[in-house]
């Protein structure tokens, strides 16, 4: 079928071998004119090396302050079915399990009341219905909360969708259940991510080991990484069976060829502490100088695997560039048991949350505000106490603060007194 | 931006539905707007917030932040929502003749 526009641009994009979200787009737009005139405009923009849609926009659903980014058009005129491209965040469930049964429901309903187009998912995990008119927003909302029980995300100054890695459901590494934790939070604290009252976003994100699945330490205010504090499970025999080739390393990431894995070089002389020893017949590792950063466990995982006592190590502050430049996550809490219904965490988070509430600027992100008053009074207001793995280094400026409770005297002296032994 | 006539005086709005400039705030903007914001008919409160967030804009130039309305309103968050049911942004804010919210939204 010819369409509306000439893209002999996007066209391009076509060729090769990567699925092309343009024959994506074209097949979609032989049924829905919403395509038809996206492609134009996107062809435009390549053309003018400009974005046409305006400048914000602000629409949602009544209850809620956030969930939709609205979008408009900037050449309405040439492109009237794009003229409203609202977004719509839908909260996914956690780690995008699905069953095609309501795959189907929801995309009948987005072809009928949207452009059928998606983004499966957004970097923060919803489920993002792309481009429809302000007046379907409220009969979209009413589908999704009615018929399919499912509500929208986040957006705007709050709690944003929390995410999570695999976790337990397929991973054999994950010290806690990311799962349940993302969607009792998500359960929690749905009136911090449906009515924006932070001063500006919050995210959560839950990753089940340190390998990071989901990006927890760089894409979360509140970084929650699974971990344990015992000692790794070693089975000797399979650990000879790596060195002797029978298994593959890598569970075949590095290729699937059998070949025999030198312990020595590829592992202990890798680890980043040197805890480990391997005498050609048993593996050793002196666990209190693991730091479990996963190497071993990843190379050899039928033979390795995590201890027994787990939990999570939280960290704060992660945050893109603007405005005080890039931070990834601090560690505040070094090890915490993560069991339902999650009460020692939450203590810590709605204490963190009031700190951030009542210091926090317009727009100032968590890590910018810790970056301003410091890890001390963050420490101080979530009644945390300072810990060495808390710092990678020790400061080595002396512009060292005292609390003047703690200095005898305080900060009140006499300069009479002090004249009195030193002339001026 | 779109040109509308309520009881004898003239908006220009943008899709939003917010008004293009502060100075054509009057009474009849938040008669007019109120029934697409989900409210029925105002009360006192509905203009307390209204009123705060006027007073905060002439004195400061920008709209305050959630906390700052709720302290100074004494209304909690929730509260503002059953007065305004799409919020302190797009609904009291475009009642009350504000710029539109940017940023992250």
């Amino acid at each position: 079928m010819a369409l509306k526009h000439k893209t002999p641009m996007l066209d391009e994009l076509e060729k090769g071998p990567w699925p092309s979200f343009v024959t994506d787009m074209k097949r979609m737009a032989a049924r829905k004119a919403t395509c038809e005139d996206w492609l134009g405009l996107m062809e435009m923009s390549y053309e003018d090396k400009e974005g046409h849609w305006k400048h914000g926009g602000i629409v949602g659903v009544f209850g809620y302050g956030g969930g939709v980014i609205g979008r408009y058009c900037d050449r309405p005129e040439l492109f009237p079915n794009v003229a409203h491209f609202h977004t719509i965040r839908v909260n996914q469930p956690a780690s995008k399990f699905y069953s095609t049964e309501i795959l189907r429901k929801l995309c009948d309903m987005w072809e009928e009341k949207g452009s059928g187009v998606t983004n499966m998912h957004g970097s923060t995990g919803d489920i993002i219905l792309l481009g429809t008119t302000t007046d379907q927003l409220e009969p979209v909302f009413y589908d999704l909360t009615h018929e399919f029980g499912m509500d929208l995300g986040g957006s705007g100054s709050n709690l944003r969708t929390p995410a999570c890695c695999v976790g337990k459901a397929r991973c054999e590494w994950s010290c806690i259940d990311t799962q349940d934790i993302t969607y009792d939070l998500t359960q929690e604290y749905q009136d911090a991510l449906h009515r924006p009252m932070f001063p500006y976003k919050f995210k959560f994100k839950t990753s089940g080991c340190p390998c990071d699945c989901v990006a927890a330490i760089a894409r979360a205010d509140c970084s929650i990484i699974g971990t344990w504090r015992d000692k790794i499970r070693i089975d000797q025999e399979a650990v000879r069976a790596y060195a002797g080739g029978e298994l593959v390393p890598h569970g075949g990431a590095g290729g699937s060829e059998k070949r025999a894995v030198d312990v020595q070089a590829e592992i202990v002389d890798l680890c980043p502490t040197r805890c480990m020893e391997w005498d050609g017949k048993t593996l050793k590792i002196w666990d209190e100088d693991c730091v479990r950063c996963m190497h071993c466990i990843r190379v050899m995982p039928r033979a390795l695997r995590p201890g027994t006592d787990t939990g999570a190590t939280i960290l704060v502050g992660a945050k893109a560039p603007i405005l005080e430049g890039a931070q990834l996550s601090s560690v505040v809490i070094p090890f915490m048991k993560m069991e339902a219904p999650y009460e020692e965490f939450k203590e810590f988070v709605e204490k963190m949350w009031d700190w951030w509430m009542e210091n926090g600027k317009n727009r100032e992100r968590l890590g910018e505000l810790i970056q301003r008053l410091g890890l001390q009074e963050f420490l101080k207001n979530c009644e945390l106490t300072p810990d060495p793995r808390m710092v990678n280094t020790p400061r080595y400026n002396p512009y060292i603060f005292y609390d003047p409770a703690e200095v005898p005297g305080g900060w009140e002296h006499d300069i009479a007194a002090y004249r009195s032994r030193h002339q001026a | 931006m779109a040109q509308i006539e309520y009881k004898g005086k003239n908006f220009e709005i943008d899709e939003d539905g917010f008004i293009s400039s502060f100075d054509q705030w009057c009474p009849e903007w938040v008669d007019y707007v109120k029934s697409s914001e989900g409210i029925s008919e105002l009360t006192e409160e509905h203009w307390k917030v209204i009123h705060v967030l006027q007073d905060y804009y002439k004195k400061h130039g920008i709209a305050p932040m959630v906390r700052i309305l709720t302290k100074v309103t004494g209304y909690k968050l929730k509260y503002i929502y059953e007065l305004f049911p799409s919020g302190p942004g797009k609904g009291a804010c475009k009642m009350a003749g504000l710029p539109k919210p940017t940023g992250c939204v």
